[in-house]
């Protein structure tokens, strides 16, 4: 079972039903011993911000303007549910990815959504709102309604939308990553197609869980692209506080998978390199791909942010992915002030509509701590 | 029937239902070309290939995950854990994604996988290695936790915990898996969970042990019927759900409790019997629920300190006799 | 190395014994087989012997105090040495307990509760039953399911379980008297309660033999359901036969018997007829024991109480044997020098009460026997003999029968077949 290069004995893992007989990587022995040999690191792309048009990306005219609702809607959502907290409508924790969406709209517009799977962190409106989930069913869970998405149950951190094949929401840092690489390994050992794209922030790369699972990834060659959102702070901690390693693209080398840095100021740089860790996994070769962003909000809404001054702040919302985007459908004459702002008047109404919706649904009723717990319909708990 | 030995008759369960379903493989450190730490996996490997048969490098809490998202998207894992002392690792994995997405999706993903291994103490392995986690696991709404004391109680049980929608965690034990028995060879032979058996029928007191345990108490019930009582033995096999029903019948009949149990005492399987007991059948009680677990101590590693760890067979003799205010 | 001197177990009833007397004094040296005490047991006062050569460094506890087998007593060791570490080795192990004060608040540090007597027994052995103070009674949630359908007063029943719990057999027990609330045996009462509210009175300590007395035999009256049969003999003949014999006695120098004498080797004969008669109910073990042997037990008044040594194997021996082994028995009963052989094991019990010209009367089962008879007063009484009034002796036997063991059918075939005997004393030689 001796292979001269990682490249050569890398053989298809957990295709079961597929494939049937597919090798376990385990056995790749000689795959440390040929890098070392050869001392070849893994590829590496940049994908800068500014540099790429729709045109050249194969995006239509259309779907750009459609990126740019898309992206606004999670913006005004978010504003939205800000102000609901403040009005005790929303409880426990809100984390809000405002500054970030250029990274979860690129990326439901480079996947196949409802073949390709998706999971991430608590920090998950934009991705859930991104991929197709209502306003509706996004604010009512925020509002611990019957209306929500998870009925209630899951709250701001924990959304899920199967028909979307959106995994989650997860709260525990890191611990979804783990999943992400399953999902990915379900697809494989399906043999579907489709592929995982697992969110996370810097922070998580922190735990163990992130090194476990881009080693078994990797060994097991699960179609997955490993995002990392880099928005420089876990909770009120700056990257350079908290890894002696902050450039986390560079992670990938040491898991003999490609990886990359794109910016999550520019949704053309997140769609191409998204694009590109697609295919990819598409062959079987899971990646990292490393998304520069910012996150204008604290940590959630009780961390005043006090971490970092204001003119870092200004300097970084002068780079606003909206703000970017709006100016280029301006500039190439994609959209009038009129059209844009349009658009916005009906995203703020549909939010608003999402609010007397979520105030109208009802809560949960009481017997409904026992649903969900289990699929056994007959499970005896210990009720009082 | 055929008389087969534990390891064997897990192996059996998995291969059958692995025949039967694609969406079912086994993952975990050393199944597949080592043929099993402790040759339970042995031969699968040929029979069902690398892609179903999974090795795995040292990394608890990364191959739980990926089973946890393999169950997400409707795959069917076995997981095995060398031991379920290297579960700990994997902590999270076990306690929030296996027995918490199900509600906090609500109920949009099933997660039907079994994490399974061996349990408790193995003899001379000092504290780290010797931990049984049936108290502990069972805490969590949202998993199961099945743990057999007997080849075919196993293979009915791990059909079924396959085939279950929902995460078990399913318990063995190293220093049972030679252990010889009887097994049905049926078709689909599957044993409901949370379904006790009682093993030996008796009108003088109630003993309720599993695993390693149960053995013990049939020897414990041995000893008092030549002093004229008989004990009866209940195996509850499943520790979540708890068939507290059996064991609450069989406490009307005899008035008197005696749990025992591998797990340390504090907050432990005995505590929650015990507990659950007085609720339902206080009025029937003769006596203090009494338990025979581990010493309160993390496990040692002497020779005769184990032995003394553990719930011995003169321990639960003494404790039944003390319940029955024997004279 | 000092050495302790503990409370032996003497005898198998034993759960404590009251230091009557010390034989020693602290400083006095000691060697083995010494006695330097002497201690009151439920059934005899014994002496306390030494094992080990030494001298008596330190007398543990007073003359008077009752100590749990196990409890410690003496200290022996060398003049001189340092005994602190041992005694302090007895503080939370093994007790003492004064019999005159309340254990719990015995203000004595050296001196321990009850309760904390060896682990050992406090664990795995059964308690002595007591009776539920006025206070908190202590139960089992069955027992007091059972007391309350039963309409059985829980105060009234004495507990067998730890610290006097009252638990599911005494309740059972309480049931089968089928006298609810009112389960105690008068004779059983505290002298107290019976004295009108006024009166002045006295309290005496309750001797180890009287909490045995009272400990069995309210066990007894309690678990084993009594019946009685009662038969009326003529014992003119064997009043006549008596007479014979010890004037044969008197002449040759031979042992003289008396009629109680006669009356165990009746029941002896009778017993070895009617095994059923001879046998134990076995609780615990869910068995009845027919008792291959006939060991008579006879009830003996002392000071304060009664013992019963036991004759045994009356059944095999003669009538001159039985009475010059009752007559020893007596002696050393009325002496305190039974030894536990002495009083262990019997089948059977009679008690007569004739002397004091009582005519009859029931008495309570020794256990474990399953019968005991009570023997009446000889009485001159005017019978019909051949269609003629004529002057006759009669003598009244009531045969108390545990009846989960002996019916009443079995119960009269036996008493029939001792009256037999007694008639024609001459059938016992057969």
């Amino acid at each position: 079972m001796a292979g001269e290069t990682r490249k050569k004995t890398r053989q298809p893992v957990a295709e079961g039903k597929a494939q049937g007989n597919g090798i376990s990587a385990v056995s790749q022995n000689g795959h440390s011993a040929a890098t070392a040999e050869d001392g070849a690191s893994e590829p590496f792309v940049d994908y800068p911000a500014g540099a790429y048009t729709h045109e050249e990306l194969g995006i239509s005219d259309d779907e750009t303007r459609a990126m740019y609702r898309n992206m606004l809607l999670q913006r005004r959502f978010e504003e939205r549910a800000a102000q609901m907290y403040g009005k005790q409508k929303i409880g426990g924790f809100l984390h809000l990815y405002i500054g970030q969406e250029a990274v979860s709209t690129g990326s439901a517009y480079a996947m196949e959504i409802g073949k390709d799977s998706v999971i991430t962190a608590y920090r998950d409106h934009g991705l859930g709102l991104a991929l197709g989930m209502t306003s509706n069913e996004c604010m009512a869970e925020l509002f611990g309604k019957v209306g929500g998405s998870s009925r209630g149950k899951g709250g701001s951190m924990h959304y899920f939308k199967k028909e979307l094949n959106f995994y989650g929401g997860h709260g525990i840092v890191g611990g979804h990553i783990a999943v992400g690489a399953g999902i990915a390994f379900a697809h494989k050992y399906k043999g579907d197609g489709g592929v995982c794209l697992t969110y996370f922030g810097d922070g998580a790369v922190g735990q163990g869980s992130f090194h476990e699972t881009m080693n078994l990834a990797a060994l097991y060659e699960t179609p997955c692209v490993f995002v990392i959102e880099n928005n420089e702070y876990a909770m009120g901690t700056a990257t350079h506080r908290a890894f002696a390693q902050p450039d986390f693209y560079r992670y990938a080398d040491s898991y003999g998978m490609p990886s990359a840095l794109a910016s999550g100021m520019d949704i053309f740089s997140v769609y191409k390199a998204m694009s590109d860790h697609i295919a990819m996994a598409r062959n079987n070769r899971p990646s990292i791909l490393e998304v520069r962003t910012y996150r204008y909000r604290g940590h959630s809404m009780s961390d005043p942010a006090n971490y970092r001054t204001k003119e870092e702040l200004d300097a970084r919302k002068e780079q606003d992915p909206i703000i970017r985007l709006k100016g280029y459908l301006l500039e190439r004459e994609l959209a009038s002030n009129e059209d844009l702002d349009a658009a916005d008047a009906e995203i703020k109404q549909e939010v608003m509509d999402s609010v007397a919706f979520s105030e109208e649904s009802p809560a949960p009723a009481l017997p409904e701590i026992y649903e969900h717990v289990y699929a056994q319909t007959d499970y005896p708990f210990l009720t009082d | 029937m055929a008389v087969l030995q534990f390891r064997e008759a897990i192996r059996a369960a998995m291969v059958e239902e692995m025949a039967r379903d694609e969406n079912i493989f086994l993952i975990g450190e050393e199944v597949a070309e080592y043929n099993g730490a402790y040759k339970v996996s042995e031969g699968m490997l040929d029979r069902f290939g690398a892609g179903r048969v999974i090795d795995t490098p040292i990394s608890e809490s990364g191959f739980a995950g990926l089973g946890v998202g393999a169950a997400m998207a409707g795959l069917r894992p076995v997981v095995e854990f060398m031991t379920f002392n290297f579960s700990f690792v994997a902590f999270d994995q076990l306690v929030n994604n296996a027995a918490k997405i199900r509600y906090m999706s609500g109920g949009q993903y099933a997660i039907p996988i079994v994490f399974r291994g061996p349990n408790g103490a193995a003899g001379q392995l000092a504290a780290t290695h010797n931990t049984a986690v049936e108290s502990l696991y069972s805490y969590f709404p949202g998993l199961k936790v099945v743990a057999p004391s007997n080849p075919d109680d196993a293979k009915g049980l791990l059909k079924s915990a396959i085939r279950d929608d929902d995460p078990v965690i399913f318990l063995e034990s190293e220093s049972m898996y030679g252990l010889k028995g009887e097994v049905s060879d049926a078709a689909d032979y599957l044993i409901p969970l949370g379904k006790a058996r009682i093993a030996r029928e008796g009108a003088d007191v109630t003993l309720v042990a599993h695993q390693k345990s149960y053995w013990r108490a049939l020897e414990a019930a041995d000893r008092l019927a030549e002093d004229g009582y008989e004990a009866e033995v209940i195996d509850p096999r499943t520790i979540r759900p708890l068939d507290i029903d059996a064991i609450a019948a069989s406490v009307r009949k005899t008035n008197r409790l005696v749990v025992v149990d591998e797990s340390n005492p504090f907050a432990s399987f005995s505590s929650e019997v015990a507990c659950q007991v007085q609720e339902r059948v206080f009025d029937w009680l003769d006596a203090p629920v009494l338990r025979v677990t581990a010493k309160d101590a993390p496990a040692p590693y002497a020779k005769n300190l184990i032995e003394y760890y553990m719930p011995r067979t003169e321990d639960i003799v003494a404790a039944a006799k003390k319940a029955l205010y024997a004279r | 190395m000092p050495i302790p001197v503990e409370m032996p177990k003497m005898s198998d009833t034993m759960e404590e014994g009251v230091l009557v007397s010390w034989l020693a004094e602290e400083g006095d040296a000691v060697s083995s087989g010494d006695i330097i005490a002497q201690v009151e047991t439920d059934k005899a006062t014994m002496d306390l012997e030494v094992y080990d050569d030494g001298v008596l460094l330190k007398k543990v506890i007073p003359a008077g105090a009752a100590v749990p087998i196990g409890g410690l007593i003496a200290v022996l060791g060398e003049a001189g040495e340092d005994i602190s570490g041992l005694l302090a080795g007895y503080d939370g192990g093994a007790g003492v307990a004064h019999s005159e004060a309340p254990a719990a608040s015995t203000g004595d540090g050296a001196i321990q509760p009850a309760e904390a007597a060896a682990p050992p027994q406090t664990t795995e052995t059964a308690e002595p039953p007591v009776l539920a103070d006025a206070g908190r009674v202590k139960s089992s949630p069955l027992a007091r399911r059972l007391a309350e359908e039963h309409g059985v007063a829980l105060q009234q029943i004495a507990g067998s379980g730890p610290e006097g719990r009252i638990v599911k057999r005494d309740v059972e027990a309480a049931i089968r008297q089928a006298v609810p609330g009112r389960s105690v045996d008068p004779g059983y009462s505290a002298a107290a309660l019976e004295a009108p509210a006024e009166d002045a009175f006295e309290t005496l300590p309750i001797s180890q033999m009287r909490k045995t007395i009272a400990r069995r035999l309210a066990e007894s009256k309690y678990t084993s359901p009594h019946f009685y049969v009662t038969v009326d003999v003529d014992v003119e003949q064997a009043v006549a036969a008596r007479a014979r014999i010890n004037a044969k006695a008197e002449a040759e120098g031979g042992v003289k018997i008396s009629f109680n004498d006669l009356v165990t080797k009746a029941c002896a004969l009778a017993l070895s007829r009617h095994p059923a008669a001879n046998a134990s109910w076995f609780e615990q073990e869910g068995v009845i024991r027919r008792h291959g042997q006939v060991h008579v037990a006879i009830a003996v008044a002392i000071d304060d109480g009664l013992v019963t040594p036991v004759i045994r194997h009356a059944d095999r021996k003669g009538l001159a044997q039985i009475a010059a082994e009752t007559r020893e028995l007596a002696r050393r009963a009325r002496d305190r020098s039974l030894q536990p052989e002495d009083w262990e094991g019997s089948t059977f019990t009679t008690s007569n009460l004739g002397m004091y010209g009582v005519e009859e009367f029931t008495a309570i089962i020794n256990p474990p026997n399953a019968c005991i008879l009570a023997i009446g007063a000889i009485r001159d009484e005017a019978v019909v003999r051949d269609g003629a009034i004529a002057p006759g002796k009669r003598m009244k036997l009531t045969l108390s029968s545990d009846h989960r063991v002996v019916d009443g059918a079995v119960a009269a075939a036996f008493v029939g077949t001792v009256r037999s005997y007694l008639e024609e004393p001459l059938s016992m030689l057969l």
